[in-house]
């Protein structure tokens, strides 16, 4: 086995294992948010050794850092206690959550049998400045469609936390 | 290779984490002193020297590691264990990145002074930023104690919005430099502007010989290209460690110690060694960034190196200025230090709201500014390029 298909399967393990924490440990909720900035971490050194270097950053950047920081500042703001979650709740949303799964794990697996040998890198291949350029020149118009998206979703959670506007 | 880099990290490791750390609590006490007008620490002593008590660090290892490690009841035992481990971990190692020399070539053979120089070395950075407030928001959640929780909360908040702030004020350093590669970076400011170039630039004027020299240049310094992004990023990722005035989690006077009020002996110390580590980390950062790195001001490596080398011979001119670079960074480092810590023994705690509104609506809407300020003057003097 050679030195990065090792690190892949210590990645690969480390990442199914916490994604396999967070999901058991729903009743501690800052247990499960820890686990799922472990996956994070551990999904962001997988990129590393795909040569996707920029994702493998903003990975570990907005997901690991500030969008679990964010998840963990609400659980602490409503200080949560195990008994808030009943036992038995939400059945049928377990059920189709577990399909939900399996129908995406099956797409995964039919994908990636089809789409055969991959070809080569091109050069650079994943830094800022690629991805950057294709951003900025190909995708602009997506990049602003998200943009207005996003201002969109500030303005909506300024509205429904500010009841009254002055 | 691999022994170059372990030998590179050993160095990092000895000269950052255990030389310099310990010897700020003591400049740490010692300025502040000086500024409070008092004498400061000169008790420990070894056989009657106490030498300016400079033995104070270590009489705090030794108290920290013989103290007894409380885990109080109800906490949670895990998390609060590891919690200073995950605080201190990031502090260490976003030193690898930055470069505390140039490169240098002995024959044959290249040596860059940096432990690891990847492309996106400032996205490093940032990343283990980002993940270093996990052990201040764990160690809040984990101590059981509502001081704690809220200073976690505070934590959280303010590292995060802080976080924003900072990746958006150096945006301005990037778009000059064209790199987010520290190395690139520091070894583009190993230059002189010249002060009227903009003269040649606006107004088609052609310059006379004597003002392409010294006293009519400046150092090719970040600092000279984004006064305003210096600035804000001192202000940011100064927030980002948490020392006062932005110690708004700890605020002894509020929350008694905030997040590590349930912590003693040395995971307590680790908390304490982590915001020292990063003391010096953001001195290295902002050398990098906008001092210059480990650039000698006026005088570029070659002048360096061809000076020496009329009297000794090329190696060992190029070693002399490897050590002159490390020494002019390591100096420059220290000047940073002091002025940290100046700052700290000098501004009052900002409250916590003021905190959240400096961020929010005073750099926020600056640091965009720069961004558009640069990219129109960028275009003016380098044209489409």
């Amino acid at each position: 086995m050679t030195f990065p298909a090792f690190l892949f399967y210590v990645f690969a393990a480390l990442a199914v294992l916490s994604a396999l924490g967070m999901v058991l440990n729903v009743r501690n909720t800052v247990a499960a948010a820890m686990s799922l900035v472990v996956t994070m971490v551990a999904l962001a050194g997988i990129y590393v050794l795909l040569e996707a270097h920029l994702v493998a950053v903003v990975q570990v950047m907005v997901y690991g850092g500030a969008i679990v920081v964010l998840f963990l500042f609400v659980v602490m703001l409503l200080n949560l206690r195990s008994d808030d979650f009943a036992p038995g709740r939400a059945r049928l949303q377990k059920l189709a959550g577990a399909l939900l799964g399996l129908a995406l794990l099956a797409q995964v697996v039919r994908s990636s049998v089809a789409f055969g040998a991959f070809p080569p890198l091109p050069d650079g291949f994943g830094g800022y400045r690629q991805v950057g350029i294709a951003l900025y020149t190909d995708y602009v118009l997506l990049v602003e469609v998200a943009s207005l998206l996003l201002t969109a979703a500030i303005v909506g959670a300024l509205i429904l936390a500010k009841r009254k506007i002055d | 290779m691999p022994i170059e880099v372990i030998l590179k990290s050993l160095f990092i490791l000895i000269v950052v984490v255990a030389a310099l750390a310990p010897v700020i609590t003591w400049v740490e006490r010692k300025q502040s002193a000086v500024m409070q007008d008092r004498i400061g620490a000169n008790r420990a002593d070894v056989g009657g020297f106490t030498v300016l008590g400079l033995l104070h660090p270590l009489a705090d290892v030794i108290k920290l590691l013989t103290k007894e490690d409380v885990v109080p009841q109800g906490a949670n035992r895990v998390m609060h264990l590891i919690a200073p481990v995950i605080a201190a971990v990031p502090a260490v190692i976003a030193y690898a990145v930055i470069p505390f020399g140039g490169v240098y070539t002995f024959g044959g053979h290249t040596i860059s002074l940096v432990a690891a120089n990847p492309d996106w070395g400032l996205l490093y950075i940032f990343a283990i930023g980002s993940i270093a407030t996990y052990g201040t928001v764990m160690a809040g959640w984990a101590s059981n104690n509502n001081w704690s929780l809220l200073g976690g909360l505070r934590a959280s908040a303010q590292m995060i919005s802080y976080e924003v702030t900072m990746g958006l004020s150096v945006v301005g350093l990037f778009m000059v430099f064209q790199t987010l590669q520290l190395q690139q970076m520091a070894l583009a400011q190993d230059d002189t502007i010249r002060l009227f170039g903009f003269l040649e630039v606006f107004f088609g004027l052609s310059l006379p010989g004597w003002m392409e020299s010294f006293p009519f240049t400046i150092p090719a310094w970040g600092i000279f290209y984004q006064p305003l992004g210096f600035l804000m990023f001192l202000t940011t990722i100064m927030a980002e460690n948490k020392r006062p005035p932005f110690d708004t989690p700890e605020g002894e006077s509020e929350l008694i110690a905030g997040y590590f009020l349930e912590y003693s002996g040395m995971r307590f110390g680790l908390f304490f060694m982590s915001e020292f580590i990063e003391v010096v980390v953001i001195a290295g950062l902002v050398a990098t960034l906008f001092l210059g790195g480990w650039a000698i001001p006026w005088l570029p490596q070659e002048t360096i190196i061809g000076g020496i080398s009329t009297v000794f011979n090329t190696e060992f001119a190029t070693g002399i200025c490897a050590i002159l670079h490390f020494l002019t960074f390591m100096l420059k480092v220290v000047f940073m230090i002091w002025l940290q810590m100046a700052l700290r023994w000098t501004l009052p705690r900002f409250r916590y709201d003021q905190v959240m509104d400096l961020c929010w609506k005073i750099i926020l809407p600056l640091s965009i500014a720069n961004v558009l300020v640069t990219g129109f003057v960028m275009l003016l003097v380098r044209g489409n390029a």
